[in-house]
């Protein structure tokens, strides 16, 4: 069976795997030989989980360099190993810097790289990537035609499964020959943000989002969001006026979702915003102008002032659950 | 420091417009490219190119800023669009063989498009382009020209010869430095772009456009498009346009009818 190589990072948050990694690693195990990839320690229970999903071979690198410098060193390191093991696909996640890294290992390795995966398949031994194109007007299927496929896979790709058989992985230490140019851009300052305590906009089952329409107050939004367990959201307009944080943006530059439901309030629905959300199982809008775009394309529209609407929306689940 | 006049060049896709269908069609699911624009997140690397430029005097104190463009002969709107809004010189790498080329086959020929520029300072490109929306190509551009990598740039100065960008990510926002030459990508955050006006329209008119075949940037027919891809597309399926459902004006009611709508789905 050929080595399926799974990025793990662990520089930034050490010491567990994430929902996405556990998800990569059950793709790699139903398509070859999981072998993980991981910048950062393996500490004993980092081992121990990784064998629970079948991993066998764990290469990892420590190399401070891999902290130190933005994500090329990072792509050496994956590209490496992955020549290192005759790797015939390498998986990342879809975060900005995942793509960036599929981007370059598929430069050093000569491999096709698909991004935006939802889904991965067989067909004849080839690994086959679903994706969703053109702001969701198009499903497409693609595959890479050389001997390596380096693919960047969105999160619920699959349902995360544990190896029938748990293993205890061997560590192996991999030193990575980084190029020149891959230790030119350094990170000189990390500022974390402050978690909300709400579900990832990604993950979430359902999202509530808020745009130039609340007025500088997201309170009706983010209670709705609560009672409902849901995401927050927000377009562009209502990010920049700084109302809420840019990393809650939903849009062609911002993040692309796909809920069961998407609640979108006081948004006039652009083509950049539909770009985000188009692909969402349900939409709802509440706008109070009826000529708004929202309404084109969603389920269930209601022509009301938000103020209204919401809090009245909250009172009335919280009534029906007491 | 001392801010001497830069060398840019500007990455400027010809994009089909976002505003109306777009379609993929033939046997090789290609997008029809026939009502194309300039890519609009492109137009804030411009932004970003013409901000440098003017903060040191501009063309007439040698900074130059290139715009170019790998698309078919209509991508040439893209480059004098560019142009129009302040660019110095066009590049327009077009070429039959390149039709159907993937990220790898695009940022292949870019790269050797730039090399053709002889020595320069800065990279720009957008944070994606609003067709393939891959976001790989300014990585894979920085890898085969062998400069720093400085991508998602939501703030940009240059001192001297130190880059200074900011990458806000979702849980950290980084702080980025590299010497140049560089390659820099920027989000829609990094600036607000310039409309063309009616002396930038003329003056586009006397500006050099080169445009260059494969042979003539020194890249193989067989190492790009449909043939030196390394990916390939083998279905694609329309969605189903979404259509409107059941609209209602609030009298007084909304909310709670909101709420029977969730239930009926089992979404509460
Ligand atoms: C390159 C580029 C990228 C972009 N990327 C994105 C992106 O990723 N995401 C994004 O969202 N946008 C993006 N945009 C911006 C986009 O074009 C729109 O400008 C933006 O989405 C508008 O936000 P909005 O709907 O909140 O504001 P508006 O268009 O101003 O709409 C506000 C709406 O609120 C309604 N409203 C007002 N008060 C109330 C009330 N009390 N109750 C109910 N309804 C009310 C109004 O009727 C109106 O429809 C991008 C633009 C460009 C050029
Ligand atoms: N054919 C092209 N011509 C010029 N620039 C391009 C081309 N393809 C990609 N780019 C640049 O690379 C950026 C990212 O594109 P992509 O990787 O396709 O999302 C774009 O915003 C452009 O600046």
């Amino acid at each position: 069976m050929s080595a399926i190589v799974v990025f793990i990072d662990q520089v930034d948050a050490p010491g567990k795997l994430h929902a996405i990694h556990h998800q990569l690693l059950t793709l790699a195990r139903g398509a070859g030989e999981p072998v993980a990839v991981v910048a950062g320690a393996v500490s004993a229970e980092l081992a121990a989980e990784l064998g629970a999903y079948g991993v066998t071979r764990v290469l990892a690198s420590e190399q401070a360099e891999l902290g130190e410098f933005l994500v090329a060193p990072k792509a050496d390191l994956v590209a490496q190993a992955a020549a290192a093991v005759s790797a015939s696909a390498v998986l990342v996640d879809n975060g900005a810097q995942g793509k960036e890294i599929a981007a370059r290992v598929g430069v050093a390795l000569d491999a096709g790289v698909i991004t935006d995966a939802v889904a991965l398949t067989y067909d004849g031994g080839a690994l086959v990537a679903h994706k969703s194109v053109l702001a969701g007007s198009y499903t497409v299927q693609a595959r890479a035609t050389s001997a390596v496929a380096v693919i960047s896979v969105k999160s619920h790709s699959v349902e995360a499964s544990l190896a029938e058989q748990a293993g205890a992985p061997a560590v192996e230490v991999i030193t990575v020959a980084f190029a020149p140019a891959s230790l030119g851009a350094r990170v000189t300052k990390r500022t974390p943000r402050a978690a909300s305590g709400r579900p990832e906009l990604e993950d979430a089952r359902i999202v509530v989002a808020g745009g130039r329409g609340v007025d500088g107050d997201f309170g009706p939004v983010e209670e709705l969001a609560d009672v409902l367990g849901a995401a927050v959201g927000a377009s562009r307009a209502a990010a920049d006026a700084g109302w809420i944080s840019h990393a809650a943006q939903v849009g062609q530059t911002g993040k692309k979702v796909s809920p069961q439901l998407y609640i979108s309030v006081g948004i006039s629905g652009a083509i950049q915003q539909k770009a985000g959300m188009q692909t969402s199982k349900l939409i709802v809008a509440v706008n109070k102008d009826s000529d708004s775009p929202i309404f084109e394309i969603a389920d269930f529209g209601i022509v009301g002032d938000l103020f209204k609407v919401l809090p009245q929306a909250v009172e009335e689940i919280k009534r029906r659950r007491a | 420091m001392e801010n001497s006049a830069l060398n840019i060049v500007v990455l400027v896709k010809y994009v089909p417009d976002t505003q109306f269908d777009r379609h993929l069609t033939g046997e090789n699911h290609l997008l029809d490219r026939s009502e194309s624009i300039l890519s609009e997140m492109d137009e804030y690397a411009l932004e970003a190119a013409l901000v440098l430029s003017d903060a040191r005097g501009g063309a007439k104190a040698g900074n130059n800023v290139t715009a170019l463009t790998l698309g078919p002969a209509a991508a040439a709107a893209a480059v004098k669009k560019s142009l129009q809004i302040g660019a110095t010189a066009g590049l327009h790498i077009s070429d039959d063989a390149l039709a159907g080329s993937d990220a790898s086959a695009t940022s292949l020929a870019l790269a050797a498009a730039i090399r053709t520029l002889g020595p320069v300072d800065l990279v720009i490109t957008g944070m994606a382009s609003t067709d393939g929306e891959t976001s790989i190509v300014p990585a894979q551009l920085a890898a085969r020209l062998g400069l720093p990598q400085v991508t998602f740039a939501s703030s940009l100065e240059v001192e001297g010869t130190t880059v200074t960008a900011r990458r806000d990510g979702d849980d950290v926002s980084e702080e980025i430095q590299a010497t140049l030459p560089a390659l820099v990508s920027v989000t829609d955050q990094a600036n607000e772009p310039r409309y063309p006006n009616f002396k930038g329209i003329l003056a586009a008119k006397k500006k050099k456009v080169t445009t260059l075949s494969l042979a003539e940037i020194g890249v193989p027919a067989d190492a790009v498009g449909l043939a030196g891809s390394k990916t390939t597309v083998t279905a694609a399926a329309e969605r189903p346009a979404r259509t409107a459902g059941v609209i209602i004006t609030d009298s007084g009611d909304a909310g709670i009818q909101l709420v029977d709508f969730l239930a009926a789905q089992k979404l509460i």
